[in-house]
Protein backbone atom coordinates (compact mmCIF):
# COMPACT_ATOMS: atom_id res chain seq x y z
CA UNK A 1 0.00 0.00 0.00
CA UNK A 2 1.33 3.47 -0.85
CA UNK A 3 2.39 5.54 2.13
CA UNK A 4 0.31 8.51 3.19
CA UNK A 5 3.53 10.30 4.14
CA UNK A 6 7.16 9.75 3.24
CA UNK A 7 10.14 11.90 4.15
CA UNK A 8 13.42 11.29 2.39
CA UNK A 9 16.55 12.74 4.01
CA UNK A 10 14.82 15.96 4.95
CA UNK A 11 16.97 18.80 6.24
CA UNK A 12 15.21 21.91 7.51
CA UNK A 13 15.34 24.63 10.13
CA UNK A 14 14.60 28.25 10.86
CA UNK A 15 16.52 31.07 9.18
CA UNK A 16 20.20 30.16 9.19
CA UNK A 17 19.82 27.49 11.84
CA UNK A 18 19.45 23.93 10.62
CA UNK A 19 17.56 21.73 13.07
CA UNK A 20 16.76 18.56 11.11
CA UNK A 21 19.61 16.64 9.50
CA UNK A 22 18.52 14.01 6.99
CA UNK A 23 15.32 12.78 8.59
CA UNK A 24 13.55 9.92 6.81
CA UNK A 25 10.30 8.28 7.81
CA UNK A 26 7.21 6.77 6.28
CA UNK A 27 3.66 6.29 7.45
CA UNK A 28 1.10 3.82 6.13
CA UNK A 29 -2.49 5.00 5.70
CA UNK A 30 -4.53 4.36 8.82
CA UNK A 31 -1.53 3.94 11.08
CA UNK A 32 -0.29 6.12 13.91
CA UNK A 33 3.29 7.11 14.65
CA UNK A 34 4.65 8.28 17.99
CA UNK A 35 7.30 10.98 17.64
CA UNK A 36 9.43 10.98 20.77
CA UNK A 37 12.53 12.71 22.00
CA UNK A 38 13.92 14.96 24.67
CA UNK A 39 13.30 18.69 24.65
CA UNK A 40 15.00 20.54 21.81
CA UNK A 41 15.77 17.56 19.59
CA UNK A 42 13.58 18.79 16.72
CA UNK A 43 10.19 17.13 17.24
CA UNK A 44 8.18 20.30 16.73
CA UNK A 45 10.47 21.35 13.88
CA UNK A 46 9.77 18.04 12.15
CA UNK A 47 6.02 18.57 12.51
CA UNK A 48 6.37 22.17 11.32
CA UNK A 49 8.36 20.92 8.33
CA UNK A 50 5.60 18.51 7.35
CA UNK A 51 3.08 21.34 7.76
CA UNK A 52 5.27 23.64 5.65
CA UNK A 53 6.36 26.25 8.15
CA UNK A 54 10.13 25.81 8.22
CA UNK A 55 12.94 26.70 5.87
CA UNK A 56 13.52 23.68 3.70
CA UNK A 57 17.11 22.84 2.84
CA UNK A 58 17.25 19.35 1.36
CA UNK A 59 15.33 16.13 0.90
CA UNK A 60 11.83 15.33 -0.29
CA UNK A 61 8.40 15.18 1.33
CA UNK A 62 5.74 13.04 -0.32
CA UNK A 63 2.15 13.27 0.88
CA UNK A 64 -0.54 10.96 -0.48
CA UNK A 65 1.76 10.03 -3.34
CA UNK A 66 2.52 13.62 -4.36
CA UNK A 67 5.72 15.57 -3.87
CA UNK A 68 4.71 18.45 -1.60
CA UNK A 69 8.22 19.61 -0.69
CA UNK A 70 7.77 23.00 -2.33
CA UNK A 71 4.10 23.54 -1.50
CA UNK A 72 2.97 26.30 0.87
CA UNK A 73 1.36 25.47 4.22
CA UNK A 74 -2.16 26.36 3.07
CA UNK A 75 -1.84 24.21 -0.06
CA UNK A 76 -0.67 21.25 2.03
CA UNK A 77 -3.56 21.80 4.43
CA UNK A 78 -6.03 21.80 1.55
CA UNK A 79 -4.56 18.51 0.35
CA UNK A 80 -5.29 16.98 3.73
CA UNK A 81 -2.58 17.75 6.27
CA UNK A 82 -4.32 18.54 9.57
CA UNK A 83 -2.29 20.10 12.35
CA UNK A 84 -2.88 20.59 16.06
CA UNK A 85 -0.11 22.93 17.18
CA UNK A 86 1.51 22.91 20.59
CA UNK A 87 0.08 26.36 21.37
CA UNK A 88 -3.43 25.26 20.29
CA UNK A 89 -3.96 28.63 18.62
CA UNK A 90 -7.71 28.49 18.58
CA UNK A 91 -9.51 31.55 17.25
CA UNK A 92 -10.35 33.33 20.47
CA UNK A 93 -12.68 35.87 18.93
CA UNK A 94 -14.91 33.13 17.49
CA UNK A 95 -17.33 30.88 19.32
CA UNK A 96 -16.70 27.13 19.51
CA UNK A 97 -19.28 26.61 16.76
CA UNK A 98 -17.69 29.25 14.59
CA UNK A 99 -14.18 27.88 15.15
CA UNK A 100 -15.41 24.64 13.61
CA UNK A 101 -17.81 25.82 10.92
CA UNK A 102 -15.50 28.51 9.57
CA UNK A 103 -13.07 25.90 8.29
CA UNK A 104 -15.28 22.83 7.92
CA UNK A 105 -14.72 20.82 4.76
CA UNK A 106 -16.99 18.04 3.51
CA UNK A 107 -16.18 14.57 4.75
CA UNK A 108 -16.80 12.01 7.44
CA UNK A 109 -16.17 14.44 10.29
CA UNK A 110 -19.34 16.44 10.68
CA UNK A 111 -20.20 18.90 13.43
CA UNK A 112 -22.43 16.32 15.11
CA UNK A 113 -19.69 13.69 15.11
CA UNK A 114 -17.18 16.14 16.52
CA UNK A 115 -19.55 17.16 19.30
CA UNK A 116 -20.25 13.48 19.89
CA UNK A 117 -16.56 12.93 20.45
CA UNK A 118 -16.15 16.02 22.64
CA UNK A 119 -19.40 16.52 24.59
CA UNK A 120 -17.74 19.27 26.63
CA UNK A 121 -17.46 21.32 23.45
CA UNK A 122 -21.11 20.75 22.66
CA UNK A 123 -21.98 22.29 26.03
CA UNK A 124 -19.84 25.31 25.24
CA UNK A 125 -20.67 25.68 21.57
CA UNK A 126 -21.85 29.28 22.00
CA UNK A 127 -18.90 30.34 24.15
CA UNK A 128 -16.01 32.35 22.78
CA UNK A 129 -12.65 30.62 22.36
CA UNK A 130 -11.10 32.72 25.11
CA UNK A 131 -13.71 31.52 27.60
CA UNK A 132 -12.58 27.90 27.42
CA UNK A 133 -10.30 26.13 29.86
CA UNK A 134 -6.94 24.77 28.67
CA UNK A 135 -8.35 21.27 28.22
CA UNK A 136 -11.37 22.53 26.30
CA UNK A 137 -9.11 24.62 24.09
CA UNK A 138 -7.08 21.51 23.32
CA UNK A 139 -10.25 19.58 22.49
CA UNK A 140 -11.33 22.42 20.23
CA UNK A 141 -7.91 22.46 18.54
CA UNK A 142 -8.21 18.72 17.79
CA UNK A 143 -11.85 19.03 16.71
CA UNK A 144 -10.96 21.94 14.45
CA UNK A 145 -8.19 19.96 12.76
CA UNK A 146 -10.64 17.07 12.24
CA UNK A 147 -13.26 19.48 10.90
CA UNK A 148 -11.04 20.01 7.86
CA UNK A 149 -11.43 16.26 7.23
CA UNK A 150 -7.70 15.67 6.86
CA UNK A 151 -5.99 12.57 5.52
CA UNK A 152 -3.22 12.95 8.08
CA UNK A 153 -3.42 14.41 11.57
CA UNK A 154 -0.36 15.89 13.22
CA UNK A 155 -0.63 16.44 16.98
CA UNK A 156 2.12 18.36 18.73
CA UNK A 157 2.17 17.54 22.44
CA UNK A 158 -1.61 17.43 22.81
CA UNK A 159 -1.45 16.51 26.50
CA UNK A 160 1.01 19.15 27.61
CA UNK A 161 0.12 21.13 30.73
CA UNK A 162 -3.28 19.53 31.25
CA UNK A 163 -4.89 18.14 34.39
CA UNK A 164 -4.87 14.30 34.71
CA UNK A 165 -8.65 14.03 34.31
CA UNK A 166 -8.52 16.00 31.06
CA UNK A 167 -5.55 13.94 29.87
CA UNK A 168 -7.59 10.76 30.35
CA UNK A 169 -10.45 12.27 28.37
CA UNK A 170 -8.15 13.34 25.56
CA UNK A 171 -6.38 10.00 25.48
CA UNK A 172 -9.75 8.30 25.06
CA UNK A 173 -10.54 10.64 22.17
CA UNK A 174 -7.14 10.04 20.57
CA UNK A 175 -7.58 6.29 20.95
CA UNK A 176 -10.91 6.54 19.14
CA UNK A 177 -9.40 8.68 16.38
CA UNK A 178 -6.43 6.44 15.65
CA UNK A 179 -7.74 3.03 16.63
CA UNK A 180 -11.43 3.09 15.72
CA UNK A 181 -11.51 5.73 13.01
CA UNK A 182 -8.14 4.59 11.61
CA UNK A 183 -6.96 8.14 11.05
CA UNK A 184 -3.33 8.40 9.92
CA UNK A 185 -1.59 10.37 12.64
CA UNK A 186 1.74 11.49 14.01
CA UNK A 187 1.63 12.28 17.70
CA UNK A 188 4.46 14.18 19.37
CA UNK A 189 4.61 13.44 23.06
CA UNK A 190 7.08 13.62 25.91
CA UNK A 191 5.50 10.70 27.69
CA UNK A 192 6.30 7.42 25.95
CA UNK A 193 4.17 5.54 28.46
CA UNK A 194 1.02 7.39 27.44
CA UNK A 195 1.45 7.42 23.72
CA UNK A 196 3.08 4.12 22.78
CA UNK A 197 -0.07 2.05 23.50
CA UNK A 198 -1.98 4.23 21.03
CA UNK A 199 0.43 4.03 18.12
CA UNK A 200 1.66 1.40 15.70
CA UNK A 201 5.20 2.65 15.25
CA UNK A 202 7.55 5.09 16.91
CA UNK A 203 10.61 7.11 16.15
CA UNK A 204 12.89 8.85 18.59
CA UNK A 205 14.75 11.94 17.51
CA UNK A 206 18.11 13.00 18.82
CA UNK A 207 19.89 16.15 17.67
CA UNK A 208 17.68 16.44 14.60
CA UNK A 209 18.23 12.87 13.43
CA UNK A 210 16.29 9.66 13.77
CA UNK A 211 17.98 7.71 16.57
CA UNK A 212 15.39 4.93 16.74
CA UNK A 213 12.62 3.68 14.48
CA UNK A 214 10.51 0.64 15.15
CA UNK A 215 7.24 -0.77 16.33
CA UNK A 216 5.65 0.97 19.32
CA UNK A 217 5.05 -2.34 21.07
CA UNK A 218 8.74 -3.25 20.76
CA UNK A 219 9.86 0.13 22.03
CA UNK A 220 7.52 -0.08 24.99
CA UNK A 221 9.39 -3.21 26.07
CA UNK A 222 12.85 -1.84 25.30
CA UNK A 223 13.72 -0.22 28.61
CA UNK A 224 17.36 0.26 27.64
CA UNK A 225 16.51 2.36 24.55
CA UNK A 226 13.92 4.36 26.43
CA UNK A 227 16.35 5.09 29.21
CA UNK A 228 19.19 5.94 26.82
CA UNK A 229 17.28 8.15 24.39
CA UNK A 230 14.50 9.57 26.53
CA UNK A 231 15.77 9.27 30.07
CA UNK A 232 12.56 7.40 30.79
CA UNK A 233 11.99 4.07 32.40
CA UNK A 234 9.47 2.29 34.57
CA UNK A 235 6.18 0.94 33.43
CA UNK A 236 6.30 2.04 29.79
CA UNK A 237 4.48 -1.04 28.68
CA UNK A 238 0.79 -0.79 28.05
CA UNK B 1 21.53 5.49 37.37
CA UNK B 2 18.12 6.30 38.57
CA UNK B 3 15.70 6.89 35.77
CA UNK B 4 12.42 8.56 36.42
CA UNK B 5 9.30 8.67 34.31
CA UNK B 6 8.90 12.27 33.22
CA UNK B 7 5.17 12.09 33.84
CA UNK B 8 5.78 11.68 37.50
CA UNK B 9 7.60 15.00 37.52
CA UNK B 10 5.31 16.87 35.17
CA UNK B 11 3.19 19.37 37.04
CA UNK B 12 -0.49 18.72 36.72
CA UNK B 13 -1.99 22.04 35.80
CA UNK B 14 -5.48 22.33 37.16
CA UNK B 15 -8.06 23.22 34.54
CA UNK B 16 -9.43 26.72 34.99
CA UNK B 17 -12.99 26.81 36.11
CA UNK B 18 -15.28 26.90 33.13
CA UNK B 19 -16.82 30.17 32.10
CA UNK B 20 -20.55 30.60 32.50
CA UNK B 21 -22.34 29.37 29.42
CA UNK B 22 -24.09 32.65 28.80
CA UNK B 23 -20.96 34.80 29.02
CA UNK B 24 -20.24 36.00 25.51
CA UNK B 25 -18.10 38.96 24.65
CA UNK B 26 -20.28 42.00 24.02
CA UNK B 27 -18.12 42.86 21.05
CA UNK B 28 -19.27 39.69 19.34
CA UNK B 29 -22.86 39.66 20.49
CA UNK B 30 -23.91 41.65 17.46
CA UNK B 31 -22.38 39.14 15.12
CA UNK B 32 -23.33 35.86 16.67
CA UNK B 33 -26.28 35.30 14.44
CA UNK B 34 -28.08 37.06 11.67
CA UNK B 35 -31.33 37.67 13.57
CA UNK B 36 -32.50 41.24 13.67
CA UNK B 37 -32.57 42.92 17.07
CA UNK B 38 -35.17 45.44 18.11
CA UNK B 39 -32.63 48.21 18.42
CA UNK B 40 -31.40 47.61 14.87
CA UNK B 41 -34.89 48.16 13.55
CA UNK B 42 -35.18 51.20 15.80
CA UNK B 43 -31.93 52.58 14.39
CA UNK B 44 -33.12 52.36 10.79
CA UNK B 45 -36.59 53.67 11.60
CA UNK B 46 -34.93 56.62 13.37
CA UNK B 47 -32.79 57.22 10.27
CA UNK B 48 -35.91 57.33 8.10
CA UNK B 49 -37.80 59.46 10.65
CA UNK B 50 -35.08 62.10 10.58
CA UNK B 51 -36.59 63.14 7.21
CA UNK B 52 -39.60 64.57 9.04
CA UNK B 53 -37.82 65.55 12.27
CA UNK B 54 -35.06 67.59 10.62
CA UNK B 55 -36.54 68.74 7.29
CA UNK B 56 -34.03 71.57 6.99
CA UNK B 57 -30.98 69.35 7.50
CA UNK B 58 -31.60 66.80 4.75
CA UNK B 59 -28.37 67.50 2.88
CA UNK B 60 -26.38 67.17 6.09
CA UNK B 61 -28.13 63.90 6.95
CA UNK B 62 -27.46 62.55 3.43
CA UNK B 63 -23.81 63.36 3.93
CA UNK B 64 -23.87 61.53 7.26
CA UNK B 65 -25.19 58.38 5.54
CA UNK B 66 -22.47 58.66 2.92
CA UNK B 67 -19.73 59.20 5.50
CA UNK B 68 -21.14 56.29 7.47
CA UNK B 69 -20.91 54.09 4.38
CA UNK B 70 -17.28 55.10 3.87
CA UNK B 71 -16.54 54.28 7.52
CA UNK B 72 -18.39 50.97 7.08
CA UNK B 73 -16.02 50.10 4.24
CA UNK B 74 -13.08 50.67 6.61
CA UNK B 75 -14.81 48.55 9.23
CA UNK B 76 -14.84 45.61 6.81
CA UNK B 77 -11.08 45.70 6.35
CA UNK B 78 -10.06 46.88 9.82
CA UNK B 79 -12.73 45.56 12.15
CA UNK B 80 -13.17 42.18 10.48
CA UNK B 81 -9.96 41.42 8.60
CA UNK B 82 -7.52 43.37 10.78
CA UNK B 83 -6.02 45.39 7.92
CA UNK B 84 -5.22 48.96 8.92
CA UNK B 85 -5.70 51.38 6.08
CA UNK B 86 -5.45 55.06 5.37
CA UNK B 87 -6.24 54.62 1.71
CA UNK B 88 -10.04 54.51 1.61
CA UNK B 89 -10.10 58.23 0.77
CA UNK B 90 -8.47 57.41 -2.56
CA UNK B 91 -11.21 54.90 -3.43
CA UNK B 92 -13.83 57.40 -2.28
CA UNK B 93 -12.26 59.95 -4.64
CA UNK B 94 -12.06 57.48 -7.54
CA UNK B 95 -15.75 56.72 -7.10
CA UNK B 96 -16.57 60.42 -6.85
CA UNK B 97 -14.73 61.26 -10.07
CA UNK B 98 -16.01 58.17 -11.92
CA UNK B 99 -19.62 59.05 -11.12
CA UNK B 100 -18.94 62.71 -11.89
CA UNK B 101 -17.38 61.96 -15.27
CA UNK B 102 -20.27 59.67 -16.18
CA UNK B 103 -22.86 62.30 -15.25
CA UNK B 104 -20.94 64.99 -17.09
CA UNK B 105 -20.59 62.85 -20.22
CA UNK B 106 -24.33 62.24 -20.25
CA UNK B 107 -25.10 65.94 -19.68
CA UNK B 108 -27.94 65.08 -17.35
CA UNK B 109 -29.56 62.60 -19.74
CA UNK B 110 -29.85 58.85 -19.17
CA UNK B 111 -28.35 56.38 -19.69
CA UNK B 112 -24.86 57.89 -19.12
CA UNK B 113 -26.09 60.26 -16.41
CA UNK B 114 -28.24 57.65 -14.73
CA UNK B 115 -27.30 57.74 -11.02
CA UNK B 116 -27.47 53.98 -10.50
CA UNK B 117 -25.33 53.31 -13.55
CA UNK B 118 -22.94 55.98 -12.30
CA UNK B 119 -22.71 54.26 -8.94
CA UNK B 120 -22.05 50.91 -10.61
CA UNK B 121 -19.19 52.46 -12.58
CA UNK B 122 -17.92 54.22 -9.43
CA UNK B 123 -17.91 50.92 -7.53
CA UNK B 124 -16.25 49.04 -10.37
CA UNK B 125 -13.56 51.68 -10.88
CA UNK B 126 -12.72 51.89 -7.18
CA UNK B 127 -12.92 48.11 -6.83
CA UNK B 128 -10.53 47.62 -9.75
CA UNK B 129 -7.97 50.00 -8.23
CA UNK B 130 -8.57 48.38 -4.84
CA UNK B 131 -7.88 44.95 -6.33
CA UNK B 132 -4.70 46.19 -8.03
CA UNK B 133 -3.38 47.78 -4.84
CA UNK B 134 -4.58 45.04 -2.48
CA UNK B 135 -1.45 43.01 -3.09
CA UNK B 136 0.55 45.81 -1.48
CA UNK B 137 -1.15 45.25 1.88
CA UNK B 138 -0.59 41.50 2.02
CA UNK B 139 2.90 41.80 3.36
CA UNK B 140 4.36 43.60 6.31
CA UNK B 141 3.11 44.86 9.62
CA UNK B 142 0.40 47.35 10.49
CA UNK B 143 2.89 50.21 10.15
CA UNK B 144 3.89 49.06 6.66
CA UNK B 145 0.24 48.86 5.67
CA UNK B 146 -0.46 52.32 7.03
CA UNK B 147 2.42 53.75 5.03
CA UNK B 148 1.55 51.88 1.84
CA UNK B 149 -2.13 52.85 1.93
CA UNK B 150 -1.21 56.42 2.84
CA UNK B 151 1.11 56.43 -0.18
CA UNK B 152 -1.70 55.22 -2.46
CA UNK B 153 -3.99 57.96 -1.12
CA UNK B 154 -1.37 60.67 -1.66
CA UNK B 155 -0.53 59.45 -5.17
CA UNK B 156 -4.19 59.62 -6.16
CA UNK B 157 -4.61 63.04 -4.56
CA UNK B 158 -1.75 64.37 -6.68
CA UNK B 159 -3.03 62.65 -9.82
CA UNK B 160 -6.33 64.51 -9.49
CA UNK B 161 -4.47 67.82 -9.67
CA UNK B 162 -2.06 66.65 -12.36
CA UNK B 163 -4.62 65.33 -14.86
CA UNK B 164 -6.68 68.48 -14.90
CA UNK B 165 -7.97 67.88 -18.45
CA UNK B 166 -9.97 64.98 -17.07
CA UNK B 167 -10.56 65.95 -13.46
CA UNK B 168 -10.76 69.73 -13.75
CA UNK B 169 -7.66 70.05 -11.56
CA UNK B 170 -7.95 72.17 -8.45
CA UNK B 171 -11.18 73.76 -9.75
CA UNK B 172 -12.96 70.44 -9.62
CA UNK B 173 -15.29 68.88 -12.15
CA UNK B 174 -17.87 71.32 -13.50
CA UNK B 175 -21.16 70.49 -15.14
CA UNK B 176 -22.01 67.35 -13.20
CA UNK B 177 -25.70 66.65 -13.74
CA UNK B 178 -27.33 63.35 -12.88
CA UNK B 179 -30.57 62.35 -14.52
CA UNK B 180 -33.55 61.60 -12.22
CA UNK B 181 -33.30 58.45 -10.08
CA UNK B 182 -35.14 55.65 -11.93
CA UNK B 183 -36.23 58.36 -14.35
CA UNK B 184 -38.62 59.83 -11.77
CA UNK B 185 -36.94 61.60 -8.86
CA UNK B 186 -34.60 64.51 -9.63
CA UNK B 187 -32.01 65.67 -7.12
CA UNK B 188 -33.43 68.86 -5.63
CA UNK B 189 -31.93 71.79 -3.72
CA UNK B 190 -33.59 70.78 -0.46
CA UNK B 191 -32.02 67.34 -0.51
CA UNK B 192 -35.25 65.32 -0.39
CA UNK B 193 -34.23 62.93 -3.19
CA UNK B 194 -30.64 62.92 -1.89
CA UNK B 195 -31.91 61.85 1.54
CA UNK B 196 -33.90 58.84 0.35
CA UNK B 197 -31.34 57.93 -2.28
CA UNK B 198 -28.53 57.91 0.30
CA UNK B 199 -30.56 56.19 2.98
CA UNK B 200 -31.89 53.39 0.78
CA UNK B 201 -28.53 52.68 -0.83
CA UNK B 202 -26.72 52.79 2.51
CA UNK B 203 -29.28 50.37 3.94
CA UNK B 204 -28.96 47.97 0.99
CA UNK B 205 -25.16 47.98 1.16
CA UNK B 206 -25.36 47.54 4.92
CA UNK B 207 -27.58 44.48 4.39
CA UNK B 208 -24.98 43.05 2.03
CA UNK B 209 -22.18 43.67 4.56
CA UNK B 210 -24.27 42.19 7.37
CA UNK B 211 -24.85 39.03 5.36
CA UNK B 212 -21.17 38.92 4.44
CA UNK B 213 -19.83 39.09 8.01
CA UNK B 214 -22.37 36.55 9.24
CA UNK B 215 -21.35 34.01 6.61
CA UNK B 216 -18.49 31.51 6.80
CA UNK B 217 -16.56 34.00 4.70
CA UNK B 218 -16.95 36.61 7.46
CA UNK B 219 -15.96 34.10 10.12
CA UNK B 220 -12.86 33.24 8.15
CA UNK B 221 -11.96 36.94 8.09
CA UNK B 222 -12.25 37.09 11.88
CA UNK B 223 -10.11 33.96 12.11
CA UNK B 224 -7.48 35.54 9.87
CA UNK B 225 -7.59 38.70 11.96
CA UNK B 226 -7.09 36.62 15.11
CA UNK B 227 -4.28 34.41 13.85
CA UNK B 228 -3.27 34.58 10.18
CA UNK B 229 -0.59 31.91 10.46
CA UNK B 230 -2.95 29.43 12.06
CA UNK B 231 -5.64 30.26 9.51
CA UNK B 232 -3.17 29.49 6.74
CA UNK B 233 -2.13 26.17 8.21
CA UNK B 234 -5.70 24.90 8.32
CA UNK B 235 -6.03 25.63 4.65
CA UNK B 236 -7.71 29.04 4.63
CA UNK B 237 -6.76 30.99 1.51
CA UNK B 238 -5.57 33.93 3.61
CA UNK B 239 -4.23 36.10 0.80
CA UNK B 240 -7.27 35.51 -1.40
CA UNK B 241 -9.58 36.46 1.50
CA UNK B 242 -7.64 39.65 2.24
CA UNK B 243 -7.51 40.63 -1.43
CA UNK B 244 -11.25 40.05 -1.83
CA UNK B 245 -12.33 41.98 1.28
CA UNK B 246 -9.99 44.86 0.43
CA UNK B 247 -11.49 44.97 -3.07
CA UNK B 248 -15.07 44.83 -1.75
CA UNK B 249 -14.31 47.62 0.74
CA UNK B 250 -12.73 49.72 -2.01
CA UNK B 251 -15.82 49.26 -4.18
CA UNK B 252 -18.09 50.33 -1.29
CA UNK B 253 -15.89 53.37 -0.66
CA UNK B 254 -16.15 54.17 -4.37
CA UNK B 255 -19.93 53.89 -4.28
CA UNK B 256 -20.06 56.24 -1.29
CA UNK B 257 -17.88 58.72 -3.21
CA UNK B 258 -20.19 58.43 -6.20
CA UNK B 259 -23.21 59.07 -3.97
CA UNK B 260 -21.66 62.28 -2.66
CA UNK B 261 -20.98 63.47 -6.21
CA UNK B 262 -24.53 62.73 -7.33
CA UNK B 263 -26.22 64.27 -4.29
CA UNK B 264 -24.10 67.45 -4.39
CA UNK B 265 -23.73 67.58 -8.21
CA UNK B 266 -20.11 68.54 -7.83
CA UNK B 267 -16.68 66.93 -7.55
CA UNK B 268 -13.69 68.70 -6.07
CA UNK B 269 -10.15 67.53 -5.25
CA UNK B 270 -11.25 67.72 -1.63
CA UNK B 271 -13.24 64.53 -2.21
CA UNK B 272 -10.03 62.68 -2.97
CA UNK B 273 -7.97 64.40 -0.26
CA UNK B 274 -6.14 62.41 2.36
CA UNK B 275 -8.23 63.89 5.17
CA UNK B 276 -11.18 61.81 3.91
CA UNK B 277 -9.31 58.68 4.94
CA UNK B 278 -8.37 60.15 8.29
CA UNK B 279 -11.90 61.44 8.93
CA UNK B 280 -13.42 58.08 8.09
CA UNK B 281 -11.00 56.24 10.36
CA UNK B 282 -11.78 58.75 13.11
CA UNK B 283 -15.51 58.21 12.58
CA UNK B 284 -15.06 54.46 12.87
CA UNK B 285 -13.05 54.78 16.08
CA UNK B 286 -15.73 57.09 17.47
CA UNK B 287 -18.44 54.59 16.67
CA UNK B 288 -16.46 51.41 17.40
CA UNK B 289 -14.87 49.04 14.91
CA UNK B 290 -15.95 45.45 14.33
CA UNK B 291 -19.66 46.11 14.95
CA UNK B 292 -20.82 47.20 11.46
CA UNK B 293 -22.91 49.92 13.08
CA UNK B 294 -19.82 51.73 14.37
CA UNK B 295 -19.26 53.66 11.15
CA UNK B 296 -22.88 54.80 10.93
CA UNK B 297 -23.15 55.81 14.58
CA UNK B 298 -19.71 57.43 14.45
CA UNK B 299 -20.69 59.42 11.37
CA UNK B 300 -23.71 60.82 13.19
CA UNK B 301 -21.60 61.73 16.24
CA UNK B 302 -18.81 63.23 14.14
CA UNK B 303 -20.98 65.40 11.91
CA UNK B 304 -23.27 66.50 14.72
CA UNK B 305 -20.22 67.40 16.78
CA UNK B 306 -18.68 69.19 13.82
CA UNK B 307 -21.91 71.09 13.19
CA UNK B 308 -22.51 71.94 16.85
CA UNK B 309 -18.92 72.81 17.77
CA UNK B 310 -18.40 74.61 14.47
CA UNK B 311 -21.18 76.99 15.44
CA UNK B 312 -19.74 77.63 18.88
CA UNK B 313 -16.06 77.81 18.02
CA UNK B 314 -15.45 77.72 14.26
CA UNK B 315 -11.67 77.91 14.65
CA UNK B 316 -11.08 75.37 17.40
CA UNK B 317 -13.75 72.72 16.90
CA UNK B 318 -11.11 70.17 15.96
CA UNK B 319 -9.55 70.66 19.42
CA UNK B 320 -12.72 69.28 21.01
CA UNK B 321 -12.99 66.48 18.47
CA UNK B 322 -9.42 65.51 19.38
CA UNK B 323 -10.23 65.71 23.07
CA UNK B 324 -13.26 63.43 22.71
CA UNK B 325 -11.21 61.00 20.63
CA UNK B 326 -8.45 60.81 23.25
CA UNK B 327 -11.00 60.26 26.04
CA UNK B 328 -12.84 57.61 24.04
CA UNK B 329 -9.70 55.68 23.18
CA UNK B 330 -8.35 55.92 26.73
CA UNK B 331 -11.47 55.13 28.72
CA UNK B 332 -13.99 53.41 26.47
CA UNK B 333 -13.38 50.13 24.72
CA UNK B 334 -15.15 49.86 21.39
CA UNK B 335 -16.18 53.50 20.92
CA UNK B 336 -19.78 54.64 21.32
CA UNK B 337 -21.24 51.17 20.61
CA UNK B 338 -18.83 49.62 23.09
CA UNK B 339 -19.91 52.20 25.67
CA UNK B 340 -23.60 51.51 25.07
CA UNK B 341 -23.04 47.78 25.33
CA UNK B 342 -21.09 48.08 28.56
CA UNK B 343 -23.91 50.20 30.02
CA UNK B 344 -26.51 47.69 28.84
CA UNK B 345 -24.52 44.81 30.36
CA UNK B 346 -24.25 46.65 33.67
CA UNK B 347 -27.97 47.37 33.67
CA UNK B 348 -28.83 43.74 32.91
CA UNK B 349 -26.53 42.38 35.60
CA UNK B 350 -27.92 44.86 38.17
CA UNK B 351 -31.45 43.84 37.25
CA UNK B 352 -30.49 40.18 37.58
CA UNK B 353 -28.96 40.87 41.00
CA UNK B 354 -32.17 42.53 42.14
CA UNK B 355 -34.38 39.71 40.90
CA UNK B 356 -32.03 36.99 42.09
CA UNK B 357 -31.34 35.88 38.52
CA UNK B 358 -35.02 35.38 37.71
CA UNK B 359 -36.10 36.79 34.35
Amino acid sequence: MAEILRLENVAAGYGEAQVLHGVSLSLEPGSALALLGRNGVGKTTLINTIVGLTRWRAGKIFFDGQDVTRLRADERARRGVGWVPQERNIFKSLTVDENLTAIMRPGAWTLERLYGMFPRLAERRKNMGNQLSGGEQQMLAIARALATNPKLLLLDEPLEGLAPIIIDELLAALRRIVREEKMSAIIVEQSARKILPLTDSAIILERGQVAYAGASADLAQDQETLARLLGVAEKTAA
Amino acid sequence: MSVVDKDALAPATPAPSPAPAAAISPARRLLLDSRWRWWELLFWVACAASFWVFPKKLMLISEIFILGLLALSIDLVLGFAGLVTLGQGAFFGIGAYAAGLMAKAGMGVAPLSDPLLGLAVAGLAAGAVGFATSFLVLRGSDLTRLMVTLGVALIFEEMVIKFKDITGGSDGLQGVMSSPVLGVWSFDLFGRTAFWYSLILTFLIFLFCRRLVNSNYGLSLLAIKGNPLRARTIGMPVNARLVSIYTIAAAIAGISGGMLTQTTQFVSPDMAAFHRSADALLILIFGGSGFLYGGLVGAVAFRVMQDFLGNITPQYWLFYVGLVLVLLVLFVRGGIIGMLMAASEKLTSRRNDQTGGRP
